[in-house]
């Protein structure tokens, strides 16, 4: 299945674009997706940690990827 | 729910009416945190702040909060407003108001609710030094 992944803040600059479109199996996890994305960006293993959402909620590595699921990429955050 | 009012901006706060909000006969005490921007980090004059915000997660983070402040703490209102885009010094880019009967539990509340939101919500803030730009937190 083909996902998009939004990107912010510094993960937006190592991507180079404001999302990316990536190719999963269909019983992808998340943690298949930070492995995938790692390989192709070496840049995000530099990073304190980074969380990955789906349709608006931090996920953990084990949970399942669907198609057309929002994913999202979170930096470390730094509001307030 | 009225008792909460959580908002992203890209238009200046006004920290006037956030008070106007939260005032009430019922409340004995109102606590207010207001951040604002800080002309140097580590002793390196800041220019100005970028904040971005992963728009629907940041509000309902934001929302999670302010539920989990009501749950810990007999408050009675809650309100976050938070800025995007570009700040300059001395502008603000959040406010927590919480009013409640009691003092101690709008201290204990905003306290939470403003470390909470630095912790969870996906809203980034990139620092303009004179020498260049730093996506805050970024490395360990």
């Amino acid at each position: 299945m083909k996902i998009n992944v939004l990107a912010f803040g510094v993960a937006k600059e190592i991507f180079g674009n404001s999302q990316v479109s990536l190719e999963l199996t269909n019983d992808a996890t998340i943690y298949n997706l930070k492995y995938l994305l790692e390989q192709q960006y070496p840049r995000l293993k530099q990073l304190a940690s980074y969380m990955v959402a789906v349709n608006n909620e931090y996920a953990l590595p084990g949970d399942t990827i669907h198609e057309r699921d929002e994913i999202a990429i979170i930096p470390p955050v730094s509001g307030g | 729910m009225n008792n909460t009012q959580i908002v992203l901006s890209a238009e200046p706060l006004n920290i006037q009416s956030c008070i106007d909000w939260i005032m009430s006969p019922e409340s004995g005490g109102i606590d207010v945190f207001i951040g604002t921007v800080r002309n140097a980090t580590k002793g390196k004059a800041v220019l100005k702040l970028d904040f971005e915000a992963y728009e629907p997660m940041a509000i309902n983070e934001m929302e999670k909060i302010a539920q989990q402040a009501f749950e810990k703490w007999s408050v009675q209102k809650v309100l976050i407003h938070h800025r995007t885009g570009t700040l300059q010094v001395g502008e603000v880019p959040v406010i927590i108001a919480v009013s409640a009967a009691h003092r101690d539990a709008a201290f204990a509340a905003c306290r939470y609710i403003i470390d909470t939101l630095k912790q969870t919500v996906p809203i980034w803030k990139k620092e303009a030094f004179e020498d260049g730009e730093v996506w805050v937190a970024e490395h360990p």
